[in-house]
């Protein structure tokens, strides 16, 4: 998130509720300068540049260049940077959320409010393949004892094995029982 | 069919009590200190209403039965962890002796599954365990019936004890401590409830399935365990919120077995209440098929013992 500061000084309001890793996938025409001039709106718009995944060998069947884009930023701000990637003639294939094909739901019982909550759902965050939907928090013998969490995951189509390692190791650290879901077969 | 019958506890006793209806003979009958024997028949009912009157089962030692004149033996001793004995000893014997042998107990199948089939290739006689697996529901058959090969994965809820408690933890709004004691006053968790909701019993299922599904392998040491003793009830009112609900979930595949708690759809399959176990058998050519069923019992099992008698072939 650090990345982000200097960005956030310019604008606080805007950029307050930190950031989030989006993937962009874009189609280029073969021609010199074609990514340098799809990268500026990301940059000029509040985005910071993750990784570019550039697929120069795997031509589309319209001979263009699919290109997948990593990048976070506030949430607020990645509408705004699609729609000037699209007014610089850029193609974009698919953005954001709309990766994400499959949903999760989770439930972590421990002392996560002593624990640091926020710190929990930012490590699962952390995951590039993993965004937190909504959290539904039950601490009904109050916030210093045990408490259990639902969270709602959207995961990337085939990662889901991935998010939950993630939540595995949080969970292990912090000393959590992890109810996790049952993936696989028509439960 | 002539059986001896190792073990008179609820499983041991009902085989007894059936194996006359099922068109089998009872030539011996033991417990842990005695046993009767008669090659013309045993008087079932007499000798478990001694033992009921806390006398002895019968006047022969148990070491006998292995001298009886018997085609099957049923192995329904209690199940022991780690070298699985004396079960496992009782199953070498009989194998050795060109006998089959029908395993209630889990302990030799969980813990010696390679060993116990290198001696049934040595053998004349056979080894079946249908009622290792889920009491009455036909699992291990089901399996065998599809071909272990084409069986991808099998999932889902093989022990009711605990099974009882979250669908009343869920329904009540209950937490742990206290329908586990409503569930001992019921007699459906047993005084110390340890191996039912610390997942032990329900892994060794699984690893009993994931041996078969890989030819061996597998032990329950090698089973990732987490039980639901730390399953609160605010958990399942969360998951509740969301249509699901929480099950203690086993999952045998060739890769391992896992045993936890789990989130299922409220209305899935998989999310029987009270005491039924229910199995989720995935293939590879014709999607999953569901057996559900009660899986645990005297009777019950019983069944199990007495189908896997009538499928051995005469010897």
């Amino acid at each position: 998130m650090s990345e982000l500061d200097e960005e956030s000084d310019d604008e606080p309001a805007e950029t307050d509720g930190g950031v989030r890793a989006y993937t962009v996938r874009l189609e280029l025409v073969d021609e010199p300068g074609e990514l340098l001039r799809t990268l500026e709106p990301i940059a000029n718009n509040g985005g910071n540049l993750l990784s570019i995944h550039h697929e120069r060998g795997n031509i589309t069947p319209r001979g263009h260049i699919p290109v997948e884009v990593d990048l976070e930023c506030p949430p607020d701000r990645f509408e705004g940077i699609v729609e000037a990637l699209r007014e610089a003639g850029v193609n974009v294939i698919q953005a954001g959320a709309d990766r994400y094909g499959e949903e999760l739901n989770v439930i972590l019982v421990g002392h996560l409010v002593e624990s640091d909550l926020s710190d929990t759902l930012s490590v699962i965050e952390g995951n590039e393949h993993a965004s937190l939907v909504d959290l539904s928090l039950a601490a009904p013998e109050g916030m210093d004892a045990v408490s259990s969490a639902r969270l709602r995951l959207a995961v990337d189509t085939g990662r889901a094995d991935d998010a939950l390692e993630t939540v595995r190791e949080i969970a292990d650290e912090k000393d959590f029982c992890v109810v996790e879901p049952l993936l696989g077969g028509d439960a | 069919m002539r059986l001896a019958i190792l073990g008179a506890g609820a499983v041991g006793r009902s085989v007894a009590d059936l194996a006359g209806e099922y068109g089998h003979e009872v030539v011996a009958l033991a417990d842990s200190s005695h046993a009767t024997v008669d090659e013309s028949g045993v008087a079932v009912a007499d000798a478990l209403g001694s033992k009921d009157a806390g006398d002895a089962l019968g006047s022969h030692d148990p070491e006998d039965v292995f001298e009886a004149d018997y085609d099957v033996l049923v192995e329904a001793t209690p199940t022991t962890l780690g070298d699985a004995e004396p079960g496992f000893s009782h199953v070498e014997r009989a194998l050795e002796d060109d006998r089959h042998v029908v395993l209630a107990n889990k302990g030799p199948v969980a813990e010696r599954y390679e060993e116990l089939r290198a001696l049934e290739a040595d053998s004349a006689g056979s080894i079946r365990f249908e009622a290792t697996v889920g009491g009455a529901i036909p699992v291990c058959s089901t399996i065998e019936d599809c071909t272990p090969q084409s069986v991808t994965a099998v999932r889902g809820v093989l022990n009711g004890t605990a099974n009882f408690i979250l669908t009343r933890m869920a329904a009540e709004g209950l937490d742990y401590e206290h329908v586990l004691a409503e569930a001992q006053d019921l007699g459906v968790a047993e005084a110390d409830p340890t191996f039912d909701v610390d997942g032990t019993d329900a892994a060794l299922k699984f690893v009993i399935l994931a041996n078969v599904l890989s030819e061996g392998g597998f032990s329950l040491e090698d089973a990732e365990v987490t039980g639901i003793q730390n399953v609160p009830g605010s958990a399942l009112d969360l998951a509740a919120e969301d249509g699901r609900t929480i099950r203690l979930i086993g999952e045998a595949t060739r890769e391992g077995v896992r045993v936890g708690p789990r989130l299922v759809p409220e209305n899935g399959a998989l999310a029987v209440t009270g005491t039924r176990n229910i199995v989720q058998i995935e293939t590879k050519n014709a999607g999953s098929l569901h057996n559900s069923g009660r899986g645990a019992g005297g009777p019950e099992t019983a069944t199990a013992v007495l189908s896997d008698v009538g499928r051995l072939p005469s010897l």
